[in-house]
């Protein structure tokens, strides 16, 4: 395929709320302080976790329904205009209208003029990732329209002028009392009453909430799927609030990114086994709503759908990261993250937290974004995401990826080497020879003599200090097993010696 | 240039390097071996586990268990499609009396639907193996609004429209229809991931198997 004449041949990205405002060692360090916040999440991902392995264990062909999975979003992504200009073929023949928008600002602005169409000042919301990538609500509140989030998590967060932490169950960060505690403060009309008892919660949501949804005229939501053969949308939920703003009101307006696409009705049958149980843990999940376009007599009669770029575009010409957008947002990654667990979501700064989000903000924003290249970092690349992801996105291996290109795009911008250049390049040498390295380990003895009596380095000068900032290390043995080894095989006859045959010098 | 052209444009240049759509391997269950009583005990379990209730009753029985379900109701809405035979277990002059049709050529409001106390429904196709249920509008079935709205949903499973797995249920329906899949009433897990049963959809479900 030849570039085509008067495109943008650089990748232009994505705007909104992708970003790291500051670095991610700084927001992880102050997160960690909260106790608070690191007890829920820590009781949250982990029942979460145990209850995605149970519901996966019940499957004999999880893994071959992974593996469909993957192909099929491979498919979509080498795919994609194609599949696009035959959706949107199929939603407009079936009475829908497509809006397509290059970026935040302009799917916001598209929005809120479909909402002033209808001379309505309110709308309903579904959860949705979209929608908090592009700050919706804040960009309605501005255009004098409100915004009702009606997901439970979203409502708690809402009310509370917070930010989401999790994007399945984005109040994670908040236990029961802190919840009641807001409703009570937040929510007019609440029970003085009201307990902490969740059920006793999710009722209260449910009275403040009945009104706006029987009244509302416009809903605003976002898709889990959409199906190109057909036009189909799908919203995966299960509170029922999604079912009453995709049924209820006259205008549904929903705002979706352009990789959210498969090819047919048959491939929903892979990701509807995929994504309840990697999400919720649950063999189904409650509702699922699909709607092709305008059904007369049932539903919305005016119906709107948002193609988002936003930087998805910018992804996907990362040939290494563009699985990346195989992503169907279920967040298992994060509910088994050794650093998600203990940070949360708020750390990572943008809309999309944990280990997906680690790739996907850097990705759609270019790595020298704000402080989104101090994300790819924010891993021990233990490899838990990968093995959890229900399309196997080989999160690991994009992370390493996005360090080099955030290294690559350092280099040559400062004068002088910093220390890490400097470190690495002596290690470069001493690693690169035997003899260099056997030299350098005839240096052990004075690391002993800096651990000194309690056997201890717990403090290293420079950038090494990071290391020793929250462990120590233990002192150096007297010589190197290397020289040990050498030794030991020279002197066959010694009864300490092993098998004397085999000896051999080193590689020089 | 428009905003369609211009992402379109986007995106055919960040596939300049022409990757490759691979073969989809589809090596996943297809088919499920459980004959008609094993379906049957499997999704009753499912649904149970999922909180609803559940009873299974030979075809001549619905009309009893339906009538039974709704003795509480001060009300109930069925779609105009519903099968005749199964209204006929309710007492004939408080059955009328508590019943409101309703399809699209003369839908109830929003505010009449919350005040009805109840809903029954057939189905389209049921999924044993996940507890979900299907609607796909049918007459038997009706408009969406009308099986979520009222708060207890009564909805009647043929014992032949439950396929093993979901594959197989979606091979039974037509897509491109409105379509609702329930498992379980509705259910939050949003404060500490405690399930909660019950939020905005119908908080009681009563599926009826019928043999």
């Amino acid at each position: 395929m030849s570039t085509f004449l008067g495109m943008p041949s650089l990748p232009v990205y994505g705007t909104g709320n992708l970003f790291a405002s500051e670095s991610f060692p700084t927001a992880a360090h102050r997160e960690l302080g909260n106790a608070q916040l690191r007890a829920n999440l820590g009781h949250a991902t982990h029942t979460i976790r145990d209850k995605r392995l149970k519901m996966v264990a019940e499957l004999p062909d999880w893994e071959q329904l992974r593996d469909a999975g993957s192909a099929i979003k491979e498919s979509v992504m080498a795919r994609l205009p194609e599949l696009l200009e035959q959706f949107e073929e199929n939603f407009t023949a079936r009475g829908g209208v497509i809006h397509w928008a290059r970026d935040a600002d302009e799917a916001n602005a598209i929005v809120a003029g479909l909402v002033r169409d209808t001379g309505e000042t309110e709308v309903v919301k579904v959860k949705s990732m979209a929608t908090q990538e592009i700050g919706l609500n804040e960009y309605l509140e501005e255009q004098g329209i409100t915004a009702f989030e009606t997901d439970l998590a979203e409502l708690i967060v809402q009310l509370d002028h917070d930010k989401p932490s999790h994007i399945l169950v984005p109040a994670i960060h908040k236990n029961r009392t802190e919840i009641r505690d807001i409703f009570l403060r937040e929510m007019p009309g609440a029970d003085p009453q009201l307990t902490d008892d969740p059920a006793v919660l999710a009722m209260a949501a449910r009275a403040h909430l009945r009104r706006k949804f029987l009244s509302a005229k416009v809903a605003v939501s976002g898709a889990n799927f959409a199906l190109a053969d057909s036009g189909t949308l799908a919203v995966v939920e299960s509170e029922g609030n999604g079912r009453m703003c995709l049924t209820l009101p006259e205008t549904l307006i929903t705002v979706m990114g352009v990789e959210k696409l498969l090819p047919s009705w048959q491939d929903l049958e892979v990701f509807m086994q995929l994504l309840p149980r990697s999400s919720t843990g649950e063999r189904m999940n409650p509702y699922t709503s699909l709607w092709t376009g305008v059904t007369e007599g049932d539903g919305p009669q005016n119906m709107h759908l948002v193609l988002l770029d936003n930087g998805r575009s910018a992804a996907l010409a990362d040939e290494m990261g563009r699985s990346a957008l195989h992503c169907i947002r279920c967040s298992a990654c994060m509910n088994v993250c050794p650093v998600y667990e203990r940070t949360g979501g708020h750390a990572y700064g943008s809309t999309y937290p944990g280990p997906i989000g680690a790739i996907l903000s850097p990705l759609m924003t270019g790595i020298q974004a704000e402080e989104n290249n101090s994300l790819p970092y924010a891993s021990s690349l233990c490899g838990a995401c990968y093995d959890a992801c229900p399309v196997k996105i080989n999160i690991p291996d994009i992370l390493v990826h996005l360090r080099s290109v955030d290294v690559d795009s350092k280099r040559g911008k400062k004068k002088l080497p910093s220390q890490m250049d400097a470190g690495m390049k002596a290690a470069s040498w001493a690693l690169s020879s035997g003899k260099r390295l056997g030299m350098i380990e005839k240096g052990l003895p004075l690391g002993r003599l800096v651990a000194g009596p309690d056997k201890k380095i717990t403090k290293l000068p420079g950038i090494a200090a990071g290391w020793t900032q929250s462990r120590d290390i233990p002192a150096p043995p007297r010589e190197s097993f290397r020289s040990w080894w050498a030794k030991e095989h020279r002197k066959p006859d010694t009864s300490s010696a092993p098998e004397p045959s085999q000896d051999k010098e080193d590689q020089p | 240039m428009s905003a369609r052209e211009e992402i379109l444009g986007r995106i055919r240049t960040a596939l300049k390097d022409n990757p490759e759509a691979p073969q989809i391997p589809r090596q996943y269950r297809q088919t499920s071996p459980l004959d008609e009583s094993a379906l049957i005990e499997l999704l009753v379990d499912r649904l149970i586990d999922y909180k609803a209730q559940v009873s299974v009753v030979d075809a001549a029985g619905v009309p009893a268990r339906i009538a039974e379900l709704l003795a509480g109701a001060q009300s109930y809405v069925v779609p105009t499609g519903v099968d005749a035979g199964w209204l006929t277990g309710l007492d004939h002059e408080s059955g009328e009396r508590r019943r409101h049709l309703d399809s699209t050529a003369a839908p109830l409001s929003v505010a009449e639907l919350d005040g009805i106390d109840a809903v029954v429904t057939g189905s389209a196709v049921a999924v044993a193996e996940t507890g979900t249920i299907i609607l796909d509008g049918s007459p038997n079935q009706g408009r969406r609004a009308i099986s979520l709205v009222p708060d207890h949903h009564i909805c009647v499973v043929n014992a032949a429209d439950i396929a093993g797995i979901l594959p197989e249920a979606l091979r039974r329906i037509d897509g491109t229809r409105p379509l609702t899949m329930i498992s379980g009433p509705s259910a939050t897990s949003d404060i500490e991931l405690e399930r909660v049963e019950g939020v905005h959809g119908p908080r009681k479900l009563d599926v009826i198997i019928a043999r």
